[in-house]
């Protein structure tokens, strides 16, 4: 019994050491961020390899399931000889909840697992240790350059998510299935604002790149240097951005949208 | 590793797309847009009440789809709805002046639209011209409720 409450109490305390490290790793990586051309050459860089590596999954699963939305919606509103709101329904569905949450998943995936296993390999080589030897900062050279191109990357991708969507929808819908293109835009353009629906989505995918990249980007940095410590964070990464993003998805929703029914 | 220039040049045209994408919803999704003049055949039409109708929606005659609604606006003369259409250009000179329009629903849940009927004047509509005979939306719950007092009454 007294062996299980010490061992809870330790799991706290590891809980919490590891947010106050991951707290102090970011503010360091982000405090005196160099102004200058090779800081920008090494942003460029990071958000070449996760974001611009990152827009055909992007591309094709955005196509793909506004094609699955124009498709299921329809066949549910045409029961009701609704079918024109059906670009209503896909814009809506697309702008609030499903381009930053499914965008900020595929991110999770394909480019934070990919910068934990870079940076955790590099610790396990030690090329971390030989460059503060050298009087390399590995926090400005290394993590703060994945840190900026994430937080940049993942809200374009994420419009891009919801425009390539809007297509799907649009080719399934009005293409495909008949539904007057006219209705279909003018119904979205009478029910979907700017400032309610794309903004507030584009916030909610800031916020999640902030975590996303967060996550990958400690895990990384905090892993045991072995080649199992590096699998275990690259998977730890995976699934606690996915954690992360699905409930501050709601918690997020529930602050923006909550009113508006 | 790519060299730098292609670096470069992906990254601009990922931040090109971002962009494209954000204006992609700023205009077309969300229906930002600046007043645009209007242009080709253009006819005015004056209702007493609109219901539930939008701009872009469809204008038919015969069931056919010849144009859409552009602008609806408020007469702030006669307090009565002025919607803009926009016909097809080849119907211009065509269809005679007293043609009439009329605001229907599509189905029970459906969207309104405009369905014209052709008259039988000499004239004939030019751009700009007003449609004169015009019927406004049938609005159900209205129907339901003089249904009701006149059933109350009796």
């Amino acid at each position: 019994m007294l062996d299980w409450l010490a061992h809870l109490g330790r799991l706290g305390l590891t809980l919490i050491a590891a947010l106050g490290r991951s707290g102090v790793f970011l503010f360091q990586s982000l405090n005196g961020w160099p102004r200058s051309s090779e800081a920008l050459r090494l942003w460029v860089y990071q958000l070449y390899s996760v974001g611009v590596l990152s827009l055909l999954i992007i591309l094709v699963s955005g196509l793909f399931i506004g094609m699955v939305l124009g498709l299921q919606g329809y066949t549910i509103l045409v029961d009701f000889g609704a079918e024109q709101a059906l670009g209503q329904m896909v814009a809506l569905t697309l702008t609030r909840e499903l381009a930053p949450v499914v965008a900020a998943l595929l991110f999770a995936g394909r480019a934070g697992s990919a910068l934990t296993a870079e940076i955790g390999l590099m610790k396990a080589t030690e090329q971390l240790s030989s460059m503060e030897m050298i009087g390399v900062d590995p926090l400005r050279r290394i993590v703060a350059p994945r840190l900026l191109a994430g937080l940049v990357a993942l809200p374009l991708l994420s419009l891009v998510f919801a425009m390539v969507g809007v297509l799907g929808g649009w080719l399934v819908g009005v293409d495909w299935l008949g539904v007057d293109p006219g209705a279909f835009w003018s119904n979205m353009q009478a029910s979907v604002s700017f400032r309610g629906d794309v903004v507030n989505g584009l916030i909610k995918s800031i916020v999640f790149a902030w975590v996303v990249t967060w996550i990958a980007v400690f895990q990384g940095y905090d892993l045991v240097p072995t080649s199992e410590g590096i699998s275990r964070a690259t998977t730890r990464t995976v699934v606690y951005s996915s954690l992360a993003v699905l409930g501050l998805d709601f918690v997020l929703t529930a602050l923006m949208f909550s009113n508006l029914s | 590793m790519p060299n730098r220039r292609w670096v470069e040049v992906a990254v601009g045209g990922f931040m090109l797309i971002g962009l494209i994408a954000l204006l992609f919803l700023a205009f077309k999704v969300s229906g930002l847009s600046f007043d645009q003049r209007s242009q080709g055949f253009v006819v005015e039409a004056y209702f007493r009440d609109i219901g539930g109708l939008k701009p872009r929606a469809k204008v038919t005659l015969a069931g056919v789809v010849v144009g859409r609604v552009q602008r609806i606006e408020l007469d702030e003369e006669w307090f009565e709805a002025k919607v803009t259409l926009q016909l097809e250009d080849g119907l211009e000179g065509k269809l005679s002046r007293d043609t009439a329009a009329a605001i229907q629903t599509a189905g029970l849940l459906g969207d309104n639209y405009i369905s014209l009927s052709p008259g039988s004047d000499e004239a004939l509509l030019m751009s700009g011209d007003t449609l004169w005979e015009t019927q406004s939306a049938l609005i159900l719950e209205q129907l339901i409720n003089q249904f009701i007092g006149n059933s109350a009454r009796e």
